[in-house]
């Protein structure tokens, strides 16, 4: 069996053992190595997903529904089964996922043990909020059945918890009901990074999904230029228009990466000018929340040695500031990103103990990984972030220092006290030295 | 055409089963599923209520498909639960260990019994019921194995190889009845029953895809059917290579 990677594809380790999970009360037997590890669909990025020790527990094979209340929309369904497989389900009776990441390839398990967050966290929170129940496979042969508000810490430890708490078997939804699976969406430009703070700040007040795109190769007094794209589930109506979904994949590994300075300033620029729609059109739900879910692959066109993903929060009071300090310092290293993505978060607390999201604005880039340099340039904005009381993202990281995380996830010891003993990732040896 | 409204699957809960399974509910079948472990057979037929519609039944039941005393009895009841069966597949199975069967006449019996005996007196018992009908089409899945013995799994091989051979002759007496008989010949599949193999390299088919041509084999009444459809000629070059230079190989 091929060695199964990450999304950004890389580190490319391998485990001792790979087990392949069809029964969710089967467990995982004892004669394979521990420690264990489960692994949904590979869409995070970096090593929260991998171990080079023990086990990897393939969970795809948990793909089966287990109740679904059409009336009340909550769901019941094992940790394997996609968010692609819950919509294909629930979209026809007016459901849809309440939290949704940026795409659909995540398994159910996956987006809880990543307490995953969406285009409208400032509304709804993160995919935690959502959870109504979950059953947690320990090593020891029990089963928790955990809540949200349960005391035992148990469901606070384990949304979030990065899939070390054990093994989630089933997770139970409470979805949120649509009219139709069309989004109304209103794209807006923006000529710099000043523009985009009134900009957003007006959009969250009036619509539930707000995300903005940014050129993060702009200088200047274009520094921070992009495109705002807000949205709302359409209303009823019965004049839809009819939708077809992409088939489109990259098939082969490049030898080098596509993603250079020439195809990434000439993207950013061609993206940046696209013909914008202030008064707003009809979006199918697919190519709104998952538009890179169209090209089968997209993260190959990186090349062999993958990517950095490199997601991070800044605090309210240091965003504006810290986020343009980090633009600076990557538009002069002209180590651009495809896709630079900025949000901010909402209020609502989180409920997991090293749940990412947190009050403030999150940055997402990518950057293809060309060694030490990437590296380098990864360290300068570790500063920044750093510097202004920031955190990287777990689910998209496969380098960050292990004091970077241990301030920004000021609770890592008492969860650690919820770890299973026979489970551990790259990730956490690598973040608890 | 031949219409899958309702459908008797029997070892449902392999992997390849439980993907025709959802295809077919996906399609608006009633089904009646036949698994030995209790556990699996009730997650999939919970799943399989989540995903069928108001007007779809989805029932079940747990047996040892070995027993063939059990065989007109689930014929039976699946027919009362879905009030007529139109279609049938055969799926229950085990991928025997050769080098234990070499050594242990006893398992090897019991694998022929499993893969090749209880399996036809199955067709046997359906056969009997659509002729009376005049209609319905009764699916097998045997496998490409059952083509030509080979060292590394002749026993199971020969289990398959009589399935095949079975199926032909009823496909043949069947044909005047309006029934059709469906061999399927599934190549190498990515699931559980193959779980201790390296599955790099191309020739691995995904146990959905197997599904799609099940389904659209028992539709169109086709004969016998290799799927992926490229095992077609590797087994047209693998059956026509002569015994003398055969035997020397090691497949």
């Amino acid at each position: 069996m091929s060695t199964p990677l990450s999304w950004n594809r890389q580190p490319r380790i391998a485990p001792e053992a790979i087990h392949t999970l069809t029964e969710r009360t089967s467990g995982v037997p004892a004669s394979l190595p521990r420690p264990l590890l489960a692994y949904g669909n590979g869409r995070s990025y970096g090593d929260v997903c991998l171990t080079e020790r023990g086990t990897l527990v393939l969970t795809r094979g948990l793909d089966r529904f287990i109740e679904f209340d059409s009336q009340h929309g909550i769901l019941r369904c094992e940790a394997g089964v996609t968010l692609a497989e819950i919509l294909a389900l629930t979209v026809p009776h007016g459901w849809f996922l309440a939290s949704t990441p940026g795409t659909q390839m995540a398994t159910v398990g996956g987006a809880v043990a990543n307490d995953v967050h969406g285009k409208n966290h400032h509304a709804v929170g993160s995919f935690g909020h959502h959870v109504r129940a979950l059953a947690l496979w320990r090593s020891d042969g029990s089963v928790i059945e955990c809540h949200p508000g349960d005391d035992t810490g148990w469901f606070s430890a384990t949304v979030g918890g990065l899939g070390l708490t054990g093994l989630i078997q089933w997770v139970e939804l409470q979805l949120m009901p649509i009219q139709n699976p069309w989004m109304w969406v209103e794209s807006q430009r923006f000529s710099n990074l000043e523009e985009f703070w009134i900009l957003n700040r007006q959009a969250e007040e009036r619509s539930p999904y707000a995300v903005a795109w940014i050129d993060c190769l702009a200088k200047g007094k274009a520094r921070g230029r992009g495109i705002l794209l807000t949205g709302q589930h359409a209303a009823a109506q019965l004049d839809l228009p009819a939708f077809k979904a992409s088939k489109k994949r990259v098939p082969v590994d490049p030898p080098f990466s596509l993603i250079n300075g020439l195809s990434l300033r000439a993207f950013n620029s061609f993206y940046y000018r696209q013909p914008v729609k202030p008064q707003g059109s009809l979006t199918h739900y697919a190519p709104y929340f998952y538009p890179l879910d169209a090209i089968q692959d997209w993260n190959r066109i990186y090349g062999q040695q993958g990517f950095y993903q490199y997601q991070c929060v800044i605090p309210p009071e240091e965003a504006e500031a810290a986020t343009g300090a980090l633009l600076d310092t990557i538009a002069k290293r002209g180590e651009g990103s495809f896709l630079a993505v900025l949000k901010t978060f909402g209020t609502r607390p989180s409920l997991g103990m090293l749940s990412f999201p947190r009050p403030g604005t999150t940055l997402a880039l990518d950057f293809p990984n060309r060694g030490e340099k990437t590296l380098r340039l990864l360290n300068e904005l570790d500063a920044i972030v750093r510097e202004a009381g920031g955190t990287l993202y777990p689910g998209k990281d496969a380098r960050m220092p292990a004091d970077l995380f241990q301030s920004g996830y000021p609770q890592w010891q008492a969860f650690s006290e919820y770890i299973d003993p026979q489970f551990s990732s790259r990730f956490w040896q690598r973040v608890t030295l | 055409m031949n219409s899958l409204k309702n459908v008797v699957i029997f070892g449902a809960t392999s992997a390849i089963a439980e993907q025709t399974a959802r295809q077919l509910v996906a399609q608006g079948a009633s089904l009646y599923c036949v698994g030995r472990n209790k556990e699996k057979l009730t997650a999939m037929l919970d799943d399989l209520r989540v995903r069928a519609g108001d007007q779809q039944k989805i029932e079940g039941s747990v047996a040892d498909l070995t027993d063939s005393s059990q065989h007109a009895q689930l014929i039976a009841s699946a027919e009362q639960q879905l009030g007529a069966l139109d279609g049938a597949l055969i799926a229950h199975g085990t991928l025997p260990d050769q080098q234990a069967c070499q050594s242990d006449t006893v398992k090897m019996r019991e694998e022929i019994e499993t893969n090749a005996i209880s399996v036809i007196n199955l067709m046997a018992l359906l056969a009997n019921r659509f002729e009376q009908q005049q209609w319905g089409v009764i699916a097998v899945i045997s496998s490409v194995a059952g083509d030509r013995g080979r060292q590394s799994n002749y026993v199971y091989g020969a289990a398959k190889g009589m399935v095949t051979l079975f199926a032909q002759g009823l496909r043949n007496r069947l044909a005047k009845a309006n029934v059709d008989v469906v061999t399927i010949k599934p190549g190498f599949v990515d699931t559980p029953m193959t779980a201790e193999l390296d599955k790099s390299g191309p020739l691995w088919a995904r146990p959905e895809h197997i599904a799609e041509g099940i389904i659209s084999a028992m539709q169109k009444g086709k004969g016998e059917v290799y799927l992926p459809w490229f095992w077609w000629g590797i087994m047209l070059i693998i059956k026509h290579i002569p015994e003398t230079i055969f035997k020397r190989l090691s497949l």
